[in-house]
This record gives C-alpha cells, sequence and structure tokens, in this order.
C-alpha cells in the first residue's frame, strides 16, 4: 500500500566542528516517524543540493553555528531551486540574531530557530508545512 | 516529456522522484516501470552486506570511487537503513561515509529505511535497482545491514553478494549462525589495520572449508535455484568465495577487490550463472506480484460485511480457518 513519509535531510555546512545539535534534531525527527538523511559536517552548499535531489527530500534542515547562515541559506536556496526543487521547504536552525530571522524569513526560509527552541516545534511546524 | 523519456536522458530529477513513487508504491511509479523494463537488464547488481559498522559504506564509497577513478562507470548506490520499529522513522546515515563521492555527475547515492515490511522492502529493492538500471548505471550496489532475511531477499537481488565482516566485533559466529555466508560470493574482511583480523580471516576460512563447495552453490538461491538452476557442479563452474582484506579508510585492498569482482561477473557470464540469477531474481519479482494482486483480488470480491461474518463463525469456533477461507473464496479454492 501507498504509504508516504516526511523525508528530512539534515546537514551541518559550515567549518565549525559540532553536530551535536543537529544530531539531537534527527533523532526528534526520527521518533516524530520521519525518515531522517544524514549527511554529517562540513556540507557545502553544492553538497546539500545535490543530496536534496537524489533523496527527493520534502525538507532540508540546515544547523549553523558559524554565522555564515547569511551567506549560506541564499545560495542554498537557490541551488534547490536551479535543480527544480522549488517544493522544498528549508529549516534553519542554530545561533541566529534576532535582525536575521526576519532576513532569512524573507528569502524564502520556512522556519528559524534559535538555541532556545524545542524539537516539539521544529517537528510541528514541519508536518505542517509538508503535510497542512 | 514523459517520466520515461526524462529518465532515459539521465534527468537526476525525474529519477529521484520515480524511486519515491517506487518507494511509496505508488501507481505512477509502477507505470514507469512496465515502461522502463525492456531498458533493464545490463546492470551488474552488487549486494553489500554485514554486521553493523564493520565499514560497509566505507568501503562503497572506495569501490565506487575506484570505478569512477579507474573504470570511468556509472555507479548508483542503494543504502538501506532500518526502520525504527516503535515510530517508523529512521535515521539514515550512510552518506557521511560517501562524502568523496559529491559533485561527481556519475554517481547516483540514494537512502532508504526498510519501512517495516519485509517483502514489501524486497520489492521495492528490486524495483528501485531496475530504475537504476534503466537511468544507464553501470554498477548498481545495494548497501544492506544484517544478517536477517531481509538481507538474504536482498542478496537475491544481487549479481555479487560481499559480506563485510572486521575484526574486534566478536560477530564472527554470529554471522555464521546466521547463514550470512552461505549468500556470500566474496567475503570482505575489512579494518585490515585493526588488532585481531589474521583471526578474523582465520575463523572466515575454516568455516568455508566446513560448508561443502557444490551444494553451497545449489542452495544458494533456496528451492527456486534447485528446480530452476541448469547443472553448475562441474569443477570448472565451481566458484568458491575468496577472502579479500581491505582498510576502507585508507583505499587499501580495493582494486584487489574490484579485480574479484569482474572476476565473478566474467565466472558468471561464462558459465549458466548469470542467467541463472536473472531468472531467480524475475521469479521472485513475479511470485511477489501473483501475491500482492490475488490479495487485492480478493479484497475488492469479498466485501467487509461477509469476511466479518465468516471471521466470527472462526472465533465462535463453528468452523475452521481453513472452512472460513473455502467459503470466503466463493469455490474458486478447489
Ligand atoms: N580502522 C578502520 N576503521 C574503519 C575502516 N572502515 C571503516 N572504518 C570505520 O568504522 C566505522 C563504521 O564505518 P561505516 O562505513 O559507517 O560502517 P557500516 O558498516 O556502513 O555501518 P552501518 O551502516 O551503521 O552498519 C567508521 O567510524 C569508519 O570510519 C577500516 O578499514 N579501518
Ligand atoms: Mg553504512
Amino acid at each position: 500500500m501507498a504509504e508516504k513519509k516526511i523525508r528530512v535531510l539534515v546537514a551541518k555546512p559550515g567549518l565549525d566542528g559540532h553536530d551535536r545539535g543537529a544530531k539531537v534534531v534527527a533523532r526528534a525527527l526520527r521518533d516524530a516517524g520521519m525518515e531522517v538523511i544524514y549527511t554529517g559536517l562540513r556540507q557545502t552548499p553544492e553538497m546539500i543540493a545535490e543530496a536534496a535531489l537524489q533523496e527527493d527530500v520534502d525538507v532540508v534542515g540546515l544547523s549553523v553555528l558559524s554565522g555564515a547562515h547569511m551567506a549560506l541559506a541564499p545560495r542554498i536556496m537557490e541551488l534547490l531551486h536551479a535543480n527544480g526543487q522549488t517544493h522544498v521547504k528549508v529549516f534553519i536552525g542554530g545561533i541566529i540574531p534576532d535582525e536575521d530571522l526576519i532576513r532569512l524569513k524573507e528569502m524564502g526560509v520556512t522556519g528559524v530557530y534559535g538555541p532556545g527552541a524545542s524539537t516539539d516545534d521544529i517537528i510541528r511546524d514541519i508536518q505542517e508545512t509538508v503535510t497542512g | 516529456m514523459t517520466t520515461t523519456q526524462s529518465i532515459l536522458n539521465g534527468d537526476r530529477l525525474a529519477l529521484a522522484r520515480l524511486l519515491t513513487k517506487i518507494e511509496n508504491n505508488a501507481p505512477e511509479g509502477r507505470d514507469a516501470l512496465i515502461e522502463l523494463f525492456p531498458h533493464t537488464g545490463k546492470a551488474h547488481l552488487i549486494g553489500v552486506t554485514g554486521a553493523p559498522g564493520t565499514g560497509k559504506s566505507s568501503l562503497v564509497n572506495q569501490l565506487a570511487l575506484h570505478y569512477r577513478k579507474v573504470e570511468d562507470k556509472k555507479i548508483a548506490i542503494l543504502a538501506v537503513d532500518p526502520s525504527s520499529p516503535f515510530t517508523g522513522g529512521a535515521v539514515l546515515g550512510d552518506r557521511v561515509r560517501m562524502r568523496d563521492l559529491s559533485g561527481d555527475e556519475k554517481v547516483f547515492i540514494r537512502s532508504m529505511a526498510t519501512r517495516g515490511s519485509l517483502g514489501g522492502l524486497a520489492q521495492s529493492t528490486a524495483n528501485m535497482t531496475q530504475a537504476f538500471d534503466a537511468a544507464g548505471f553501470d554498477m548498481v550496489i545495494v548497501e544492506t545491514v544484517g544478517a536477517g532475511q531481509s538481507e538474504v531477499d536482498i542478496a537475491r537481488l544481487a549479481h555479487t553478494t560481499l559480506v563485510v565482516e572486521a575484526p574486534g566485533l566478536g560477530d564472527e559466529i554470529q554471522a555464521i549462525k546466521a547463514g550470512i555466508l552461505e549468500i556470500a560470493d566474496i567475503l570482505v574482511v575489512n579494518k585490515g589495520d585493526r588488532p585481531g583480523v589474521e583471526n578474523t580471516e582465520k575463523a572466515l576460512k575454516s568455516m568455508l572449508e566446513l560448508a561443502h563447495p557444490t551444494e553451497r552453490i545449489f542452495r544458494h538461491h533456496g528451492v527456486a535455484m534447485k528446480a530452476e538452476t541448469p547443472k553448475q557442479n562441474t569443477n570448472k563452474n565451481l566458484w568458491i568465495p575468496p577472502i579479500q582484506r581491505t582498510i576502507s579508510t585508507e583505499g587499501v585492498g580495493i582494486s584487489e577487490l574490484a579485480d574479484l569482482i569482474a572476476k565473478h561477473a566474467t565466472h558468471l557470464r561464462s558459465g549458466e550463472g548469470w542467467s541463472a540469477r536473472e531468472r531467480i531474481r524475475l521469479q521472485v519479482e513475479i511470485e511477489a506480484l501473483i501475491q500482492e494482486s490475488l490479495m487485492n483480488q480478493f479484497r475488492q470480491d469479498t466485501s467487509k460485511e461477509k469476511y466479518d461474518e465468516v471471521f466470527e463463525k472462526v472465533f465462535q469456533r463453528n468452523i475452521s480457518p481453513w472452512e472460513a477461507v473455502k467459503m470466503l473464496m466463493n469455490g474458486r479454492l478447489k
């Protein structure tokens, strides 16, 4: 029988070497019944877009600590669109200053989460945007 | 352009979307596969299995790199990981070890969760490899974890099955118990840089000597193989699984392994082996589809009320399950 699952690519762009947060989110999404493709550390925007294409994901989740989100996010969105994946929703979590939150949303990022965000909120938002 | 045309033209997005439809068992997936089927049958299907953490993904990464650099082959990788039985979700992490392959248009990596149903998994894996095959990939490498029935089913898909062992996991005995050696065409002892490799190799060698080679080949694919395989047990057609030591993190032993894989393909092609495996694979697929179709037809033909009524009789011990089936099948059962 047809069985649709939400597929999420969780990636950690940038040069810093911590993926604890990304792993916590990955496990939480799994526990919410999603299929999470975990790609690991130091992913370039090109690597992320390529993986998103091959895996035909519904959502790309980025974990950023390096402060490079303002450069990375639009580049990744541009590549996703160039590949024809206009329906893919981008979520970003990490240490993001308030003024950037709004600008990221204006760029078309679907969800932005600071360090205090709960995984329950992220899960609910993903479920709503993908199936709702 | 139709999905079929796009895929034959090498459109990666169309391929990715078709894989999703196949995985979801959506009707569009099946329709596309009907059109793509005439374009299949060219790829060399390689299964890679073994206990968790033995280095399968690292090995697949190295093998694919080798095929790209040395032979310029187009490589598809299907990496299968278990779904959580409790939540139905999964974390698919094999790509982490395959980052060397990114940026290469002639490599396509797809991760897949087992999603619970065993028969369904074998079916969707078979269909996904067909999609890769039609899309022109020369090699399709399928990675699966463990030593259960699903691995055996998936090994049936492959022309060449690699079983990966590693020292220090204490899993030699376990693998042997689970019969995983029965499906191996090539045994890989990975993590050759770790202490205890010699012991792992020795354990595997003595296991191989215990297994009777002729019988091994005949049991390879279970019952159907016995019925359909032309006689294979002449000495020239006997394949004794070789053991190859590798260090996947450094690429050591990889070109030797690629040579063994090529040798195995030549061996299969020189005898009846290749076509025997093709036959088995297609028979297994047809049988699974027959089961599914009959079941669907049964569901269509039988109202829920009728089913519930008959079931109640069984529950009350008025009739046996066998009589219930006869009733439900409306005389279609002889
Ligand atoms: N020392 C050493 N470590 C290795 C070798 N091959 C793989 N590893 C390491 O073993 C760990 C597991 O490797 P993977 O390639 O993910 O193993 P796997 O069998 O695909 O794992 P699962 O898919 O989780 O079952 C990683 O930390 C690798 O770096 C090797 O030849 N030598
Ligand atoms: Mg793996």
